[in-house]
C-alpha cells in the first residue's frame, strides 16, 4: 500500500515535470476546465431565479449537494479517472509496456499523463462547497459527516472508474460505456435526488450505489427527512457501500488484466 | 532459468458467425539453463512474440505451465519484472512523451536501483550504444534505431538475470548492429546473463547464438546448435537457404479449428 502511494507520487511528479516544459496549454486548460464548471453554478443560480426550491431544497442546500458530489468526483477523476485512455493503451499495445514494470498496472494507468489541468475541477468544487457551507452554517454535530462523506464518494467514483476500466478489456472499442457510468453518475449526483423518479433513486441506491456519494449522508448533514421514506440508517452506510463497490472493482480489474490479449504486432 | 512445459495460447478472433480460434502457440516445451544464449527463429506469425509475451507475464497461457527465474510469470508478474529485462524492437516500452533521460531516472526509481550503481551502468551503456546525442530528446522524436538503443539500455539498468529480446536488431544500422552484438555477447560472457532473442536477421544467430530454436505454427520445429541446423538440409550452402527451406517445407497452412 505504502509502495503503491510512493509509485503514484513518483510517476505523478515525473509527469508534472515533463508537462511543465509546455506551460501554456496547461494553464489554458486548467482555467478552461474551471470556467466550464463554473457555468454549472450559474445554472443553479438561474434555476433559483425562477423557483424558491428545487424538490424541497433551497439554493444553499443544492449548492452543498453539488459541491460535495463535485469534489468527490473531481478528486476521483484527478486520481483515477483514466479509463478512456486505458482503451487506447489496450488497442495500441501500450499496456504491454506497463505489464513489464515491477509496479502495479492499476497505478500506472491511473497516473498516466498526470497534469495540473486535473486540478481545475477540484478547485471549482471547493469554491462551491465553501460558499454553500458558509451560507448553511451547519452545527458540528452534523457537519462531522462531511469529510468521511467526501472520502467515501471518492472511493465510489474511483471504483466506478475502475469497473469501467475493467470493462475495456472486454469491449476494446467502447470507452463510451464506461464514460456513461462515470460522467453520467457525476451529473446525477449534482442535484437533490428527489428531483428524479423513485425507480431511478432506488436503482442508484441499491444497484450502483451513487446515492451514497452525497445524497444519503447529506440528508443527515442537512437534517432532512428522506423524501422516499428509506430507512434512516442508510445515511451512515456510505463506508459500507464504498467498501463493497471497491472490492467488486478490484476483482473485476484483476479478471480484466488476466483477459488482456495484447495485440498481434 | 526458463521452463516452458506444454504451453499453448489461442485467441478467439472475429465476431459472431465469423468467430474462430487462432492457435498462436500450441504444446510448446523447452528449457533454457542459466547463462545460455538462445536465438529463436520462425516465419511471420509463427508465435515467437506470443511466446515472449507469455514468458514476460504480459499474456496468460491458455494451457501449460511456465517458470522464469523461478516465478510463474502471470501470477508473480511484478516480482519477475525485477529479475528480467524485456525489449520489443517493434514497439517501445519507454514513455512516449518523456525525454530519454527522464525515462531512465524513472526506471531507476521503479526498480529501486542504487544511485551510484545506476550512474555507473548508465554511463557504460551510454558509451557503448552512443546515446549521448539524444539523451534529452522525447522518445516519440527518436528514430527507430535510436529508440531501440534507448529501449535496450532501459532493459538493462536493473541488471536483470534474464534478458528477453523480440527482434532487437530491427532498424539498426550496420555499426549499431555490430556494437549491439558485441555488447550482448560480452553481457552474456561476463555477467552470465541468460539471453533469449527472436530475430529475422540470421547474422544475429550466426554471430551470437550457441543454440537455435525454430518455431513454426506455434510449435517447436527444431532445437539445437547452428551446425545441427545446417546439417538438417545438407545440400544447401548458406544458412539463409537452410532456413528458407525449413520455413517453406513446414509451411503447410494449419487448419483453423
Ligand atoms: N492479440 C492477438 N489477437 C489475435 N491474434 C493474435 C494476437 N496476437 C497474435 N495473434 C496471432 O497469433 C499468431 C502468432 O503471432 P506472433 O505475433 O506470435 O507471431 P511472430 O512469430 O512474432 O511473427 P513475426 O515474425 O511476424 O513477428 C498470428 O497468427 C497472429 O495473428
Ligand atoms: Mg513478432
Amino acid at each position: 500500500m505504502a509502495g503503491t502511494v510512493r509509485t503514484y507520487l513518483l510517476l505523478a511528479w515525473t509527469w508534472l515535470r515533463a508537462s511543465a516544459q509546455y506551460p501554456g496549454p496547461l494553464i489554458t486548460m486548467t482555467i478552461g476546465s474551471f470556467a466550464v464548471h463554473a457555468l454549472d453554478v450559474v445554472a443553479i443560480w438561474v434555476i433559483f431565479e425562477h423557483t424558491r426550491s428545487l424538490a424541497g431544497f433551497g439554493p444553499a442546500e443544492v449548492m452543498f449537494l453539488y459541491g460535495t458530489a463535485g469534489l468527490s468526483f473531481a478528486l476521483g477523476d484527478m486520481l483515477f479517472g483514466n479509463a478512456d485512455r486505458l482503451s487506447h493503451h489496450i488497442r495500441t499495445g501500450g499496456f504491454d509496456a506497463m505489464l513489464i514494470r515491477p509496479v502495479g498496472v492499476f497505478v500506472q494507468t491511473a497516473v498516466d499523463r498526470f497534469g495540473v489541468q486535473r486540478l481545475g475541477r477540484v478547485l471549482q468544487a471547493v469554491v462551491v462547497l465553501s460558499i454553500a457551507l458558509s451560507r448553511l452554517d451547519l452545527p458540528w454535530s452534523r457537519a462531522w459527516i462531511i469529510p468521511p462523506m467526501i472520502l467515501c464518494g471518492v472511493v465510489i467514483f474511483a471504483s466506478i472508474f475502475t469497473l469501467g476500466g475493467a470493462l475495456q478489456f472486454l469491449l476494446t472499442d467502447a470507452p463510451e460505456v464506461a464514460n456513461a457510468f462515470t460522467y453520467g453518475g457525476s451529473a446525477l449526483t449534482q442535484y437533490p435526488l428527489s428531483v428524479y423518479g423513485e425507480e431511478l433513486v432506488r436503482g442508484v441506491t441499491f444497484v450502483i450505489p451513487l446515492a451514497f456519494v452525497n445524497w444519503q449522508p447529506a440528508l443527515f448533514a442537512l437534517d432532512r427527512q428522506d423524501p422516499f421514506g428509506l430507512p434512516s440508517w442508510l445515511r451512515f452506510a456510505s463506508p459500507l457501500a464504498a467498501a463493497v463497490l471497491a472490492g467488486a472493482a478490484a476483482l473485476a480489474w484483476r479478471a480484466g488484466v488476466r483477459r488482456y490479449r495484447s495485440t498481434g504486432s | 532459468m526458463i521452463e516452458v512445459d506444454g504451453v499453448g495460447r489461442s485467441f478467439t478472433v472475429g465476431r459472431r458467425r465469423a468467430r474462430r480460434t487462432v492457435h498462436a502457440v500450441r504444446d510448446l516445451s523447452f528449457t533454457i539453463e542459466a547463462g545460455e544464449f538462445v536465438g529463436c527463429l520462425g516465419p511471420n506469425g509463427a508465435g515467437k512474440s506470443t511466446t515472449i509475451k507469455m514468458l514476460t507475464g504480459i499474456l496468460a497461457p491458455t494451457s501449460g505451465r511456465l517458470r522464469v527465474a523461478g516465478f510463474d510469470p502471470t501470477r508473480r508478474r511484478t516480482a519477475l519484472a525485477r529479475r528480467i529485462g524485456v525489449v520489443f524492437g517493434q514497439r517501445t516500452t519507454l514513455w512516449w512523451d518523456l525525454p530519454l533521460r527522464d525515462s531512465f531516472q524513472l526506471i531507476r526509481h521503479l526498480y529501486n536501483v542504487d544511485q551510484k550503481v545506476f550512474r555507473a551502468r548508465l554511463g557504460a551503456l551510454t558509451d557503448l550504444l552512443g546515446l549521448d546525442e539524444f539523451m534529452g530528446t522525447p522518445v516519440r522524436q527518436l528514430s527507430l534505431g535510436q529508440r531501440v538503443r534507448g529501449d535496450i539500455t532501459a532493459a538493462l539498468l536493473h541488471d536483470p538475470a534474464v534478458l528477453v529480446l523480440d527482434e532487437p536488431t530491427i532498424g539498426l544500422d550496420v555499426v549499431s548492429k555490430v556494437a549491439l552484438r558485441d555488447f550482448l555477447r560480452a553481457l552474456n560472457a561476463e555477467r552470465g546473463t541468460t539471453v533469449l532473442l527472436t530475430t529475422h536477421d540470421l547474422g544475429d544467430v550466426e554471430k551470437l547464438c550457441r543454440r537455435v530454436m525454430l518455431i513454426d505454427h506455434g510449435s517447436l520445429a527444431f532445437d539445437g546448435t547452428l551446425d545441427d541446423l545446417r546439417a538438417t538440409v545438407p545440400d544447401e550452402r548458406s544458412i539463409e537457404d537452410v532456413v528458407a527451406r525449413l520455413y517453406t517445407e513446414g509451411a503447410a497452412p494449419s487448419p483453423p479449428s
